[in-house]
């Protein structure tokens, strides 16, 4: 096979598994979006929050240790135990539920009614909130994140071997896949049909749908703005936890994993801010186009690095010609 | 009226008060935001440091010392704040902990004739005393860690580099920046092919980076990163199975942090040094007796040992021996900034004093002069092992190339001169 086919090829397909990786964090915003016009700027921040939480139950770590600490003088810092990665997911989907709840009750419920930006400007400062009860909860330092089964089977890392050596056999090259990314894309895929199927087919979901269309009208057929709400934002704390898994299995846990929002930001102006398959074939695109141009273009011609602004340049393209986004409602004002 | 009256009386008996005789070392810290984990345990070496000599010296010379924290984020703008809200305080010396700071307060310290040590960051060729006048980059700045890996790396290929190939991965910006003209220097000098390969920041996806390094296949990859960079690159490394004892980072991509999330991936990776690694040094006896029993520690005591919180803690001996040089110069104990600016430009590291102070081969023994604030630029290797999770010195702290780094330094601070306006203060 001939090198640059190979090496196109190669750079095709990890960049169909960046997109996943992109989407996933898409998806929490578009969910929170979809239902409640809100753009969700803490969005980054729940996954750093959640992903804190699970390595923190992981480990035992005892929550507000420092704080506990430095008020009673005490010296508690974990638990003395270690809790198995499903009972920890499960914990910490809880937990996100229960911030759903308090981000309902003592914020938005005292905002309903305002303004777009007013709402916006309250994510902003829930992001900044959240940031530091994260600080506080779990500490600042890097954790490693192991996702592991009860036979001992954790997240897989590195080269796919199997792909390697199969595609070396068959095209005299050896393609390079990362094990993570692969599960990253299996993961995405059961998330977007769950999420779909949930919107489709189940009671919630359909009265999900009904306030994303029309709020005041799903109110005055009785369905509840406050229990929806909720549900969007625990859903949308779901998502941020399977983001936070993946991205932070490949860099540990840390605070710079809030900044996996701005990948997100070309994937929703290019997919559109209220559809979730929008969110993936945006990631899709992205990803691909991303790599591609660094491949191609930004590393033998422009220096390289050029994959951060190129994926804005390739939304705001996008957006010329379609500026709802590719799946995105077209809203028509009148004036 | 009763709450202005007091609050008046109270402003009054500030103004009235004395000056605090203490020798005043303000932290310019980051303990929140993305960089955290770097800054934590830096910013805990350098408090507990000085708090250990207060409370087994009573001091520096019979005055006691006094750090003051405040919280950078490492964000430039509140670095600036912070240097502007504690120079009044009778600050010492600033260590900025931020590249983007420190070329803030390169003027600023000049003008407000307050030293400021950049160990290891800052402006590389601040080395050169004559121009700038008031900032020290001792014991090593991002040129010798350029250099350094390269004498590593000749070293370990029998003397000659002729034919091989090294790429840098950088952080695309000024400090990923600075090694690249030296290694073009030291590549025609040593017949390596070199290559560039930047990252953006944060540098949380690096994939095509990495499959470039795949394709190209250097023989070794030198990484000037910081942050989530470094460990996303340690990981993706082992991904397309770069062998790592071929990857080398400079000192700031080679913390416990850069490599613990990686787990065994990680053996083998190295990383430039100019300070000793592990907790093996009868120094941290007294940091623990002193100070973490008796519940001083400025952290939780559990980062004692780590590459930062060393680092830190060097940064605060070196500190606390420019004092002792000043007091010693000028005779006075409570000594002023501009006094500080004189004992750190007289600062002498020998071997002796180090082991003396509990730090035995810790660091490279080095000399600082009115034209040389740079010292000698030594550098060592270390090297992590992923089973035991530590790090060790791999070589000797080693003279780096000061034939190709000299003219550089010349050269860049004389354009700075000529931009400032800056005669020569040697």
């Amino acid at each position: 096979m001939n090198e640059q086919l190979a090496f196109t090829i190669e750079v095709f397909a990890n960049g169909l598994m960046a997109g996943v990786l992109y989407a996933l964090v898409a998806l929490g915003f578009v969910l929170i979006y979809k239902a409640s016009g809100i753009f969700n700027y803490a969005q980054g921040v729940m996954a750093l929050f959640a992903a804190m939480t699970l390595v923190g139950i992981q480990n035992g770590q005892v929550p507000f240790a420092h704080l506990i600490n430095a008020i009673f003088g005490t010296d508690v810092h974990k638990f003395g135990w270690s809790v198995h990665s499903f009972v920890a997911i499960v914990l910490t989907v809880f937990v996100m539920i229960a911030l759903a709840w308090a981000v309902q009750r003592f914020v938005f419920r005292h905002l309903v009614g305002q303004e777009p930006i007013i709402l916006f400007m309250a994510t902003i400062g829930l992001a900044y909130f959240l940031e530091g009860v994260a600080d506080l909860m779990w500490g600042s330092e890097l954790k490693a994140l192991n996702v592991c089964s009860s036979d001992g089977t954790c997240l897989p890392q590195g080269m796919n071997m199997w792909l390697e050596g199969t595609t070396y056999e068959a095209l005299g090259y050896g393609f390079f896949i990362d094990n993570l990314d692969i599960v990253a894309s299996i993961v995405a895929v059961i998330l977007v049909v769950g999420l779909v199927m949930f919107a489709q087919y189940t009671k919630q979901g359909r009265a999900m749908r009904a306030v994303a269309d029309d709020h005041q009208a799903a109110l005055s057929v009785g369905v509840s703005l406050n229990f929806i709400w909720i549900l969007v934002w625990s859903l949308a704390g779901f998502v941020a936890l399977v983001a936070g898994i993946m991205w932070g299995a490949k860099s540990g846990v840390q605070f710079s994993l809030s900044l996996i929002a701005l990948k997100a930001l070309p994937v929703l102006m290019l997919g559109g801010f209220t559809s979730i398959p929008g969110a993936i074939v945006g990631g899709l695109i992205i990803g691909v186009g991303e790599k591609l141009f660094e491949f191609l273009i930004g590393a033998p011609f422009l220096g390289g690095a050029t994959e951060n602004w190129f994926a804005y340049m390739l939304a705001l393209l996008f957006l010329v010609f379609r500026p709802q986004g590719l799946f995105g409602e077209k809203i028509i004002e009148r004036v | 009226m009763k709450y202005k009256l007091g609050t008046m009386a109270v402003a009054g008996l500030m103004a009235a008060s004395p000056v605090m005789a203490d020798l005043v070392f303000p932290s310019l810290s980051y303990r929140t935001g993305p960089y955290a984990a770097g800054g934590i345990p830096f910013a805990d070496g350098y408090a507990d440091y000085f708090a250990m000599l207060n409370a087994r010296d009573g001091g520096i010379g019979g005055v006691m010392t006094k750090v003051i924290e405040c919280e950078t984020g490492y964000n430039t703008e509140k670095g600036v704040e912070c240097y502007e809200s504690t120079k009044g305080e009778g600050s010492l010396v600033y260590q900025p902990l931020s590249t983007g700071i420190t070329y803030q307060l390169i003027p600023k310290t000049t003008a407000d004739n307050i030293p400021m040590h950049t160990m290891g960051y800052g402006r590389t060729s601040a080395a050169n005393g004559d121009v700038f006048s008031h900032t020290f980059n001792y014991p090593a700045n991002y040129w010798n860690g350029a250099s350094g890996a390269i004498n590593y790396l000749l070293n370990e290929n029998g003397g000659s580099l002729d034919g091989k190939k090294i790429a840098l991965v950088y952080h695309n910006s000024a400090y990923g920046k600075e090694p690249i003209r030296t290694l073009q220097e030291l590549s025609a000098k040593h017949g390596f092919e070199f290559k560039e390969v930047p990252v953006d920041h944060p540098g949380q996806e690096q994939k095509s980076q990495w499959l470039q390094i795949r394709r190209d296949k250097p023989d070794y990859v030198i990484m000037y990163g910081w942050g989530v960079m470094n460990q996303v690159a340690v990981q993706e490394a082992a991904n397309i199975r770069f062998p790592m004892e071929n990857f080398i980072g400079i000192w700031w991509s080679g913390s416990e942090n850069d490599v613990l999330a990686a787990g065994d991936a990680a053996n083998g990776y190295k990383a430039l040094t100019f300070h000793g690694v592990g907790s093996d040094f009868p120094v941290f006896d007294d940091i623990k007796t002193h100070v973490v029993d008796a519940g001083n520690a400025a952290g939780a005591g559990d980062q004692i040992g780590t590459v930062l919180y060393n680092r830190g803690l060097y940064a605060a001996m070196l500190a606390a021996e420019a004092v002792k040089t000043a007091q010693a110069i000028h005779g006075v104990a409570d000594i002023t900034p501009a006094q500080m600016r004189d004992g750190m430009e007289a600062l002498e590291i020998t071997e002796e004093k180090m082991a003396a102070l509990g730090l035995p081969n810790f660091g490279p023994s080095f000399n600082v002069s009115c034209a040389n604030h740079g010292g000698d630029g030594l550098v060592g290797v270390t090297q992590w092992d992923a089973s035991t999770k530590t790090w060790s010195l791999v070589s000797d702290f080693a003279p780096t190339d000061m034939d190709v780094i000299g003219p550089l330094i010349a050269e860049d601070s004389a354009a700075y001169a000529a931009e400032n306006n800056i005669e020569g203060n040697c």
